[in-house]
């Protein structure tokens, strides 16, 4: 077969090795403890929520509280509760696992040479081991959305959306900005993916990738909240997560979302390209 | 098609096409020295006749392993050559790797997986792989190795025997033109070596060229028509069985109730190496014929009462050519 045929077959034939991916990435039984738990976490703040109700406003001004406060008015915001809270720790600790898995997983347990010899392709490998991670960081996060909203609306009443900048708008528009708001946590997670897929390609020990990837969302998080170094902030691989705020005011802030995207956009060509390369020299002796 | 016809399409040239005909895989000066100065590969010329069952011997840590890690592109050589099913390993081996059935350093699948997902998962990757007949080559494959009742057995619960099996079913997949087996017997007990020796068989009646590797020499000394054997990283023969065999120098063994004077014939003779022992004496017999020196004997006077040509054993010639014995730990 000619490189040109070759290359159609490998695109025509991608999706079957694409879905049997993930067919792992979601099957495996961790894997879907922790999808259990995203799910879990929103129906518990629900439940907390509505046997303890805070005034509207107790939260705070910022951050989760400025969430919390309106929950009881608009169950809408349980959705983004949920996501505002599980975005610090427990989103990427599930796009830190499945990073692990991803070659250091493979290569751990000796089914990366079983593949290689297939062959998949080292390049084709790894692509489809992004792909399956930005697949289960989007995933993840409409879990969390998905289930907050559905406890928010068993649970309180629904309508109009007042937003953060206090105009209100249709609940089909406050709608339309949480599908937004998902996209945009989602592309902030597939970035801290790609950091985890090239640390994946140096290691034949998915936990150590997983506690390095946590590590990088913890330092960078600390870091951002240091004002002495503020001139690093705007580079921190998390510095633009919680921007999705720019999404609930009138006008959106688009500049600064446009802003958080190509931040992600760089992380990920980056570090995917890291593992590309990693990968394409790899001696695989396990 | 003509060289002219080849020419004008613009082919490759047909001296290097006809040359990949004739072995399956071949290298030269072929090394590798692993990162920290470990030497495990030493300029090896491997030539692997197409449709010749290769035995790959030597003891533990003579570079089997990493060799066939080479041959299959997943360890990249520190120097040399090396061409698979004709294609050059710089230009890549993925376009042939299909053509390739390969089981290296023991089978590797996911434990949560049955053995039937195990390996549509690995047809999943294969872009060359039809989608339509992937059931029928699984169910085929499963088969071949008597794995088919225990195909939607999750992998965790599989024997050793078991497992080893479900990776030999991975390189049979699909019809292949080589099989690169790397200790498929590798501890399994005697009845579970005679099946995979048997499977082995099977494979190269087709005309499917075979290259397995093992410790022991017994496991494949019947199976084979080529061995290669490595030692400390270098390849200490290679040739058929038959050369290999060819290559023990027969000795003559004498009873005797005069051993010096039998020695003293000998020495006469010609013969080099002579070794007295009680009332045995035996010596190389280079080119002579026992018949000849047996007539010697007696024309000398010298009481015969028994005579016998010694071959080596196989056994024997491997622990000349690797310097240990073949179970030692290297
Ligand atoms: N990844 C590696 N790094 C360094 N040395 C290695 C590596 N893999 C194998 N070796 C060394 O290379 C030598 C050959 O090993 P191997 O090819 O596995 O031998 P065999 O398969 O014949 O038992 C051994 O000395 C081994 O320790
Ligand atoms: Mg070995």
């Amino acid at each position: 077969m000619s490189p040109a045929r070759r290359a159609a077959a490998g695109l025509a034939r991608w999706p079957r090795y694409y879905r049997s991916e993930l067919r792992i990435a979601f099957g495996r039984p961790r894997n879907l403890l922790m999808l259990a738990a995203l799910a879990g976490a929103p129906v518990f703040f629900g439940i907390v929520l509505k046997v303890n109700t805070p005034e509207p406003g107790a939260g705070g001004p910022s951050g989760a509280g400025e969430f919390i406060g309106q929950v009881a008015e608009n169950g809408v915001f349980l959705s983004l509760l949920a996501i505002y809270a599980l975005l610090t720790v427990l989103l990427p600790l599930a796009v830190a696992v499945v990073s692990g898995d991803s070659v250091a997983g493979e290569a751990g347990m000796g089914t990366l040479r079983t593949m290689l010899t297939v062959p998949a392709g080292r390049l084709r490998l790894v692509a489809t081991k992004y792909a399956t991670i930005v697949t289960f960081s989007l995933a993840a996060c409409l879990i969390v959305a998905g289930m907050g909203l559905l406890m928010g609306v068993i649970l309180f009443p629904v309508g109009r959306v007042t937003l953060l900048s206090g105009d209100t708008v249709p609940l089909a528009d406050g709608l339309g900005r949480l599908a937004l708001i998902v996209g945009y946590v989602a592309a902030g997670l597939a970035s801290l993916g790609a950091i985890g897929l090239a640390l994946s390609t140096f290691t034949q020990h998915p936990i150590a990738v997983m506690a390095a990837t946590l590590v990088v969302v913890i330092i960078s998080e600390i870091l951002d909240a240091i004002s002495q170094v503020g001139a690093i902030h705007p580079y921190l691989p998390t510095h633009f997560w919680f921007s999705f705020d720019a999404l609930l005011r009138t006008p959106i802030a688009w500049p600064q979302i446009l802003h958080g995207l190509a931040s992600f956009a760089a992380y990920a060509v980056i570090f995917a390209g890291a593992a590309l390369v990693r990968i394409r020299r790899a001696d695989v002796t396990c | 098609m003509t060289v002219a016809a080849r020419a004008a399409a613009g082919d490759a040239p047909p001296a290097d096409e006809a040359a990949a005909g004739e072995h399956a895989i071949s290298t030269e000066g072929l090394t590798k020295r692993f990162r920290g100065g470990q030497l495990a590969v030493d300029h090896i010329g491997l030539a692997v006749p197409r449709g010749s069952v290769y035995g790959f011997l030597g003891p533990n840590g003579s570079g089997k392993t990493t060799t066939i890690r080479m041959l299959l592109g997943l360890v990249h050589p520190t120097e040399g050559s090396l061409r698979l099913l004709g294609a050059d390993l710089r230009d890549g081996l993925d376009p042939v790797l299909p053509k390739v059935g390969a089981l290296v350093e023991g089978p590797a699948y996911y434990p949560f997986l049955s053995g039937w997902q195990n390996l549509a998962r690995l047809d999943a990757a294969d872009r060359s792989a039809d989608p339509r007949t992937a059931r029928s080559r699984i169910d085929h494959a499963l088969d071949q190795v008597g794995l088919l009742a225990a195909a939607d057995k999750r992998y965790r619960a599989y024997s050793l025997g078991m497992k080893q099996r479900l990776g030999i079913a991975a390189a049979l997949l699909r019809p292949r033109e080589l099989m690169v087996l790397d200790e498929p017997t590798n501890g399994l007990d005697p009845q579970g070596t005679r099946e995979i020796r048997a499977l082995i068989r099977h494979i190269a009646a087709d005309g499917t060229t075979v290259f397995v590797s093992s410790h022991l020499l017994a496991e494949v000394e019947q199976i084979c028509t080529h061995v290669g054997v490595m030692s400390q990283g270098r390849l200490a023969f290679q040739g058929t069985l038959a050369l290999l065999r060819s290559r023990g120098e027969p000795r003559i063994g004498i009873r005797t109730a005069q051993p010096a004077a039998a020695a003293g014939v000998l020495a006469r003779l010609g013969l080099a190496d002579i070794d007295a022992d009680g009332t045995r004496v035996t010596a190389r017999l280079g080119g002579q014929a026992p018949e000849h020196v047996n007539a010697e004997l007696v024309r000398s006077g010298v009481p015969v009462s028994g005579l016998e040509t010694i071959r080596p054993s196989l056994e024997d010639l491997f622990v000349e050519l690797t310097g240990e014995g073949f179970d030692v730990t290297g």
